[in-house]
């Protein structure tokens, strides 16, 4: 799981260089995130531009990383391929997630 | 419009395994290349038969027991997709598939789901889902309903 984080400004931003977070990986990448996140800024942009599909599995383990931030930290998602956006709708977690279609506007919005 | 379907049906047969769930996607999409479906519709196919496939993964050829074939069959019909899955592994509890109803995400942070959404997603994207368990196979049989004339 090849995930790559860096600052901006207060934000970290982690970018999913994998093409899918499925049932394969879906443990890999909770401790990979877990890895970056740990120790981290308040708010993490998951930049998931590169991520053309997530099953529940993949779903899953980004809850789960949000979780393990903790509710005083924020977990925001950017830049949903339309499988990925499709998964996030019918199951309602993009009423979970703040949700921006391009990381760009994720760091507008975001930044202090 | 064509009463013959667009596409021959088509079967793809792998090992139980979260790789080889990989590889049967792969496979399956590549078998459907001539239908050109749209991104949406490939989405669909992609996550039902994702969720349909991990479910024999973990469920019916656990870890600790044996691994075991899984073989998928892929009908074009003038209503879509019809798609049959069987494994030989355990059989659903209770002898149906699990109601797959939404996950309520109004819940506390803490309370968060981290499963459940699988049933859901199979339910609300295919029809006709159906689950028999025949001598010692399961079969699980859905539509999508994309492709249509």
């Amino acid at each position: 799981m090849d995930l790559r984080s860096r600052s901006e400004d207060n934000l970290q931003v982690v970018s999913v260089l994998d093409n899918r977070i499925d049932a394969a990986v879906a443990i890999e990448f909770k401790d990979a995130m877990r890895a970056s996140t740990d120790g981290g800024s308040e708010t993490v942009v998951l930049d998931l531009s590169q991520v053309q599909f997530i099953d529940s599995s993949g779903l899953g383990a980004i809850v789960a990383s949000m979780k393990h931030m903790g509710a005083s930290r924020k977990l925001a998602l950017a830049g949903l391929t339309p499988t990925v956006e499709k998964v996030f709708r019918l199951t309602r977690m993009d009423s979970v997630f703040s949700v921006f279609s391009t990381l760009d506007g994720a760091l507008d919005e975001l930044k202090a | 419009m064509s009463l013959i379907s667009q596409l021959p049906a088509f079967n793809i047969t792998i090992q139980s395994g979260e790789m080889a769930v990989r590889e049967a996607l792969a496979k399956l999409l590549d078998g459907l290349t001539p239908l050109s479906l749209d991104v949406e519709e490939a989405g669909t196919v992609e996550l039902v038969m994702a969720e349909a496939l991990n479910n024999i993964v973990e469920h019916a050829y656990p870890k600790g027991d044996p691994v075991g074939p899984i073989d998928i069959t892929c009908c074009h019909a003038q209503d879509g997709l019809h798609m049959t899955v069987l494994d030989s592994g355990r059989a659903m509890p209770d002898g149906r598939t699990p109601l797959g109803a939404a996950v309520d995400t109004d819940v506390a942070f803490d309370e968060m789901p981290e499963g459940g959404f699988g049933w859901f997603l199979i339910k609300d994207l295919a029809k006709d889902v159906t689950y028999d368990r025949i001598a010692c196979q399961n079969q699980l049989s859905l539509r999508l309903a994309v492709a249509i004339n």
